[in-house]
């Protein structure tokens, strides 16, 4: 099959293009590095059909970080048929230099020149029959997100492939300089860019870096996430969620179950001691409750908002923000990007770990987020547990985890050898969120979620009933009973849920729910869930990520550091 | 002349000289800051954080480390 690459700088909109060609959804979000491994589609044009692959952005071919590293050998490896090379119509000059270096391959070409909706109203103009006969190569100006464009691409796509030779560039090789040199006489030539006032969204970008205005924009910006999130959720579970649950679906399903099941096992791995109870742990009744009622709301919630924010370009200017606080843990500000996508879920949050240049970091971070940053799942049965006691609670999980992530950082920085690699990307503009790419996305995440929680929840629930009745979690229990009475000040029940937790954390949280703990045995047994094992899918990224060595010292880090704690807060609250 | 570290918030310089090996000047260079290009510097990052600076209407944070090796000429 013919393999076409899309390629270009960090955060033009190629996924948004390849979206487009393919159909296939992938992640796009308004910040460099949003793609970093990649992903491939395929597009039928008439009966012919072509593999299609998402590049991760680039800004040369000599690479400079991995997810460019990733763009330089598969342009070099994967013999491309063609390469359509989309450009960034807002900053022509930066964006040729990839393109000359593209062009010099004698590889069939076609300019995509996207955001020309964002070009014009910044004042810029582009005489695009111009640049195509300086290139010799086809361009097309296009609005990604909206789809403008697309249809003609594909018909130039169908063309190319026709007559490949007539869309190979004849501009000579050159070095660098002469490159440059190149560049700005074609910008001279065809860009003509009218002095406009900066817009209020302009003012805005500027505000958001600036540390005085940006802090406040900060704690404003974390302040309505947090009311958004546990607002919308909480409105999710109390008006439609939990009455769905209690009025119609757990009294049809235990009924279901009990006329069609005689009592007994299976009859008690399905429903269990029935709808009434949170906790009975069947799988029809308290798995569900748990992934669809307790959970799913704050996960739709939250991705929302965060999707929001990466769509109008926050997340970077957090990154700047924080930047000289995250050098203190060994780290810099675009670490915060896998660490705030940590707070949904930690599995995609160590595989954007990518974004990040050294070894080092992203064995920090990766350490971090598994530790300190509690997914959304996890959240959304803290706040159901502690909720009912009051917001202080919460607060206390929340501030001994931020205790944990800022003292671990500090002596990991300490311990490894190394320096944390200075911050150097581009801050993009900020664009107000395209409602149905949004959407979209919230959709994709949320099934994301829903596929890896409900088989992992079931077979939990499985294996508490399994594990129960052949009485090993009783043995377990009388086997670690010192440590999590003298240590946790737990009671020995507790031990079923923190081991349940390392195949899901929401579930092994409600399990907490039946103990009649104290709200203060709630806090450390929360503590010590968090930040004791991850949970199996963020393990197996780990391990794929991080290798099993640095993987297995993360582990004993994590035990080790979750006793610690527990510990110290069960003597200060005991 | 000055370095991006030392230009005031809000001005405007020309780049005159990039210190450092060819690592850093192509990373630079391939992100269009390069010696004769104007740059805006927008401020700096709280706590010593790193240095906002526009060139062509794009923004780009750079660490401290590789903003003091970035000479330019205020205009």
């Amino acid at each position: 099959m013919k393999k076409i690459l899309l390629m270009g700088n960090p955060n033009v909109g190629k996924s948004v293009v390849f979206s487009r060609l393919t159909g296939v959804n992938v992640i796009q979000s308004n910040y460099p590095g949003t793609t970093v491994g990649y992903t491939k589609g395929h597009i039928k044009i008439d009966e012919n059909e072509m593999e299609l692959i998402d590049v991760p952005g680039t800004y040369s071919l000599s690479p400079s970080c991995r997810a460019e590293e990733v763009a330089k050998e598969m342009f070099f490896e994967e013999k491309p048929e063609l390469i359509i090379n989309v450009m960034d119509a807002t900053n022509l000059e930066r964006n040729l230099y990839l393109t000359l270096q593209i062009l010099e391959k004698d590889i069939p070409t076609v300019i995509v020149l996207n955001m020309w909706d964002a070009a014009k109203r910044k004042g810029v103009h582009v005489n695009l029959k111009k640049l195509q006969e300086i290139l010799g190569v086809k361009i097309i100006p296009t609005v990604a997100v909206t789809g403008e464009g697309i249809n003609e691409l594909v018909n130039v796509i169908n063309e190319i492939d026709l007559k490949p030779k007539d869309n190979i560039s004849i501009i000579p090789k050159m070095d660098d300089d002469k490159k440059w040199t190149f560049i700005g006489q074609i910008i001279s030539e065809v860009q003509k860019i009218e002095h406009r006032h900066p817009s209020l969204l302009e003012r805005l970008e500027d505000a958001s870096v600036k540390p005085l205005s940006g802090v406040i924009i900060a704690l404003v910006v974390l302040f309505i996430t947090l009311q958004v999130v546990i607002g919308f959720g909480e409105l999710l579970i109390n008006y439609i969620l939990d009455p769905l649950y209690y009025q119609y679906y757990g009294p049809f399903i235990t009924g279901v179950v009990e006329n069609a099941i005689p009592a007994g096992f299976i009859h008690d791995i399905l429903v269990g001691s029935g709808y009434e109870y949170e906790t009975s742990f069947g799988l029809l009744t308290t798995g569900i409750y748990v992934i669809f009622v307790v959970v799913l709301p704050y996960i739709l919630s939250f991705y929302l908002v965060l999707g929001f924010l990466e769509d109008f370009g926050y997340l970077p200017r957090l990154a700047v923000l924080l930047d000289s606080i995250m050098h203190k843990l060994g780290l810099h500000g675009y670490a915060t990007i896998p660490i705030i996508l940590g707070f949904g879920c930690n599995v995609p949050a160590m595989l954007s770990t990518r974004i990040l240049e050294g070894k080092r970091e992203k064995f920090i971070t990766a350490t971090l987020i598994a530790i300190s940053v509690p997914c959304m799942a996890q959240t959304a049965v803290i706040i159901g547990l502690l909720g009912q006691y009051g917001i202080q609670y919460i607060m206390i999980v929340y501030g001994t985890l931020l205790i944990l992530l800022v003292t671990i950082g500090f002596i990991l920085n300490l311990l490894l050898k190394g320096e944390s690699p200075e911050i150097f990307f581009e801050i993009p503009p900020y664009r107000i969120p395209h409602l149905e790419t949004l959407l979209k996305k919230t959709w994709m995440r949320v099934r994301g979620f829903l596929l890896e929680a409900v088989p992992f929840v079931f077979l939990g629930i499985l294996v508490v009933n399994i594990l129960y009745i052949v009485g090993i979690m009783s043995a377990l229990s009388n086997l670690l009973a010192p440590i999590m009475s003298q240590m946790l000040g737990l009671p020995n029940q507790a031990i079923d849920a923190l081991i349940m937790g390392f195949l899901r954390k929401d579930l092994a949280t409600a399990m907490l729910a039946p103990l009649n703990l104290s709200p203060n045995q709630l806090v450390v047994a929360c503590i010590v869930l968090a930040s004791s094992f991850p949970c199996i899918a963020t393990f197996i990224v780990l391990i794929k990520e991080i290798g099993v060595k640095d993987m297995l010292k993360t582990v004993v880090l994590m035990l080790f550091i979750a006793l610690i704690t527990g510990t110290i807060l069960n003597l200060i609250l005991g | 002349m000055i370095t991006l570290v030392n230009l005031g918030n809000g001005r405007n310089a020309i780049i005159r000289r990039i210190e450092g090996g060819p690592g850093l000047k192509n990373r630079l260079e391939v992100m269009n800051i390069r010696e004769g290009k104007k740059v805006k510097k927008t401020c700096s990052g709280p706590l010593r954080g790193p240095v906002v600076i526009e060139i062509d209407g794009s923004k780009i944070a750079i660490g401290r480390g590789m903003a003091n090796k970035v000479w330019v000429e205020e205009i």
